[in-house]
């Protein structure tokens, strides 16, 4: 881990292009997992106290809850597909600029 | 040399599954199909083996032996995270619940998947960019390295120790149950097995035995699904409605609602199994283990480790992406393999082999191939339970090589040795010693463990998990002011509060109160069976008075039952920890216990001044989100 210190990473970390993508992805990424996680969570709280909703027969036997359940796997392909794609075509040039002028930034010569 | 030793141990495997053949008990394969099991079996060993063999060659370092030197792909790592996560509880538990209990047997399934969503997110890519072999390496990152070592090391151990331990016992019954080897014996074979995968081949052998495990996995999933939906042309409704109106499942519900399911009609009950409410009785129960599962998985040490295998972070987000679409489809379809056994094999023939729904799968095979009879039937049945088997041993890989890194790696490199240098050769010597160390003791306390209930281990690893681990690893990553004393604190308030509350949680076995259940059934027993004997005399038709004669079977067997756990516990009046009743209702401590391992990093972090973590936030920072040096080094 020693190889860190011939860099600069305060130089690096205040670098606005650095600022960009930090901040891009913080929002995004939270953003994301905060509805997941709500998402994910409201089909037990539904379970146990909204039982006569899921109940509730929409397509021949198949009920709100089934379809509810089945929702949550095409959620989570959902956001994984999002963000692959943001971060397959926008994060990774942002780090891979980085990366590329590491020494220009942070050089200590 | 090397070889020569792979030479024995194949020998010694072989021998021992000669030795199994005469001890031989009745499961679920007939005697006369064992040949065909055994066949089965040994095409998967002998490939697997062939693949150890080949990576043997290929193992010279430590970074090929705790990662497969970097060098293992998105798509692969991906195939390798399935075969590593999808374990027999939940290949065969979840089908298994599906086929007893319907809806929530499913509604459990979704917070598996989920849970890759943070692993996705906030931790796959972070940790590739900044670690090396282990989930240590990260905490060390910045924080004290001897102290995080050591705590993070015990954490490892721990939660790798539960489930494993969950592991072999489970692996064990499931043999026995399946083809009949004795217990011990299951054991011993599926301990020798993995610690010739690991020893030899390292992560490059583990990482393929996952990968050959999860492939066939999904094979034998996809041909059932087939076998299954195919008579309902493929039409979802269809097939729902094939199972509400299937009598064995309005019987299951029946027996489920007891009393309350009179007034119901058939249609009625069948379309209940589709619904909420017939497994999870306790809504803050379920929803505490979501969130053991939700942010367990991310701390799961062997899981971590995966994402050191691959080159860049990149590679990473690609794997935990086919890891998803892998292990998603998989749960999707569990749906059909747990209503599709619910409806051709019934509940009741799927308890019959065990009680717990583990079964349905496999006898679903037998029964889409032909039935008991059948040469395909037990050529399915056989090909599901080498599935079986393969996912224990290949769960079991990964985890021994887990601990075995957080030993050799974070403890004897890490910190006994800190101050010298450590040669290559002796890295991969200590690994190797630990690894025989960490197999021999999951081997040792599988057989010792032999009976005992098991389940909520897994349970418990994942809640140390989410407790320990997690908050651990998220904070340093991503709160500047995160240091030593928050990761030593957090690391022992998480794991001490999740195991701790399991020891006073309903878990446990409480003699008192095992004893006034079986007193009740005793005392009730005698009305029971006269009320029984006299609706015997009053039925007219021969169904009913079948079924009252079941019924007073049973309730003597209840007895037996009863008297049993009445002698058991005769000289007992407390659980293992002294306490009567549980103190604590819930049967998973995540609810409690994930919030306190963040306030304690929270607050061991604010309470503690550590001039590294600080200056180290930087760097730290810089390289988890841009994978520089990280992928500099890949690149060379």
């Amino acid at each position: 881990m020693a190889q860190g210190s011939t860099l600069d990473w305060q130089r690096i970390v205040a670098d606005p292009r650095f600022q960009a993508l930090h901040r891009k992805k913080t929002s995004f990424l939270w953003g994301l997992m905060v509805f997941s996680i709500v998402y994910y969570f409201l089909l037990p709280i539904g379970a146990a106290y909204f039982q006569d909703i899921y109940k509730i027969k929409v397509w021949g036997p198949v009920n709100v809850g089934l379809l509810f359940a089945l929702s949550e796997f095409i959620v989570a392909w959902g956001i994984a597909f999002i963000y692959s794609r943001r971060a397959n075509s926008e994060f990774d040039a942002m780090a891979g600029e980085l990366i590329r002028d590491a020494e220009k930034i942070g050089g200590r010569q | 040399m090397r070889r020569r030793h792979l030479a024995v141990l194949v020998v010694g495997a072989a021998a021992a599954a000669a030795v199994a053949t005469p001890a031989l008990a009745q499961g679920a394969v007939a005697d006369k199909w064992r040949w065909l099991t055994f066949l089965v079996f040994g095409v998967i060993i002998a490939s697997t083996m062939f693949v150890t063999f080949l990576a043997a060659k290929r193992v010279k370092s430590a970074a090929d032996f705790y990662t497969a030197g970097g060098g293992v792909s998105g798509l692969q790592n991906g195939w390798a995270i399935a075969g590593d996560y999808l374990s027999a509880a939940s290949f065969l538990g979840i089908a298994g619940l599906i086929s007893l209990y319907g809806y929530d047997g499913f509604m459990y399934s979704v917070g598996w998947l989920v849970a890759y969503i943070t692993v996705l997110l906030v931790i796959a890519e972070p940790c590739r960019n900044i670690g090396k072999y282990t989930l240590a390496d990260i905490l060390a990152y910045r924080n004290n390295p001897r102290a995080t070592r050591i705590v993070g090391a015990l954490s490892v151990i721990t939660v790798s120790t539960f489930y494993l331990t969950a592991q072999m016992v489970g692996g064990g019954v499931l043999v026995k149950t399946l083809i009949g080897i004795d217990y011990e014996i299951s054991v011993i074979v599926v301990g020798v097995l993995m610690l010739g995968y690991v020893l030899f081949g390292g992560m490059v052998a583990t990482t393929w035995v996952q990968i050959i495990k999860a492939v066939l996995l999904v094979t034998a999933s996809i041909i059932l699904v087939m076998f299954v939906w195919v008579p309902y042309g493929f039409s979802f409704p269809s097939f729902l409605n094939a199972v509400v109106g299937d009598a064995k499942v309005q019987g299951q519900v029946a027996l489920l609602l007891g009393d309350a399911s009179r007034t119901m009609t058939p249609e009625q009950l069948g379309q209940r199994f589709l619904e909420p409410g017939l497994y999870f009785k306790a809504p803050i129960d379920q929803i505490s283990l979501g969130m053991a599962l939700v942010f367990g998985t991310a701390g799961l040490p062997h899981i971590l480790m995966r994402f050191f295998t691959v080159p860049t972070a990149k590679e990473a987000r690609k794997s935990v992406i086919w890891a998803m679409a892998i292990i998603g489809g998989f749960y999707v379809v569990t749906i059909f393999l747990g209503m599709g056994a619910a409806i051709n094999v019934g509940a009741a023939n799927i308890k019959l082999v065990d009680a717990g729904g583990n079964m349905a799968a496999p006898l679903l095979a037998q029964y889409v191939g032909g039935g008991a009879d059948s040469l395909l039937g037990n050529l399915f049945l056989a090909f599901v339970a080498a599935v079986a088997f393969a996912t224990i041993v290949a769960v079991v890989a990964g985890l021994v090589l887990a601990a075995a890194s957080a030993i050799a790696h974070d403890l004897y490199v890490g910190v006994v040795r800190s101050n010298q240098e450590v040669t290559p050769q002796e890295q991969v010597k200590a690994a190797r010693i630990a690894t025989v160390a960490v197999g021999a003791l999951a081997i040792g306390i599988g057989i010792a463990a032999k009976g005992q209930n098991v389940a909520h281990l897994v349970a418990l690893a994942f809640a140390v998990a989410a407790s320990a681990n997690f908050p651990c690893v998220l904070l340093t990553l991503y709160w500047r002011r995160c240091n030593t004393g928050g990761i030593v604190l957090g690391m022992i308030v998480g794991t001490l509060t999740a195991i701790g509350l399991v020891l006073v949680s309903p878990n446990m076995t409480y003699p008192k109160v095992v004893k006034a259940t079986a007193q009740g059934v005793v005392n009730a027993a005698p009305a029971r069976e006269a009320k029984l004997a006299a609706d015997l005399a009053a039925a007219s038709d021969d169904a009913t008075k079948a079924k009252l004669q079941k019924a007073i079977d049973g309730v003597a067997k209840d007895v037996v039952v009863a008297k049993a756990n009445l002698d058991k516990f005769k000289n007992d009046e407390t659980s293992i920890v002294g306490l009567e009743k549980p103190l604590f209702e819930l049967r998973n401590p995540g609810l409690v216990s994930i919030p306190l391992g963040f306030l304690a990093v929270i607050l061991g972090s604010l309470f503690y001044r550590d001039r590294r973590a600080n200056d180290m936030w930087d760097e730290l920072y810089a390289r988890q989100n841009t994978g520089i040096l990280a992928a500099r080094a890949a690149a060379h």
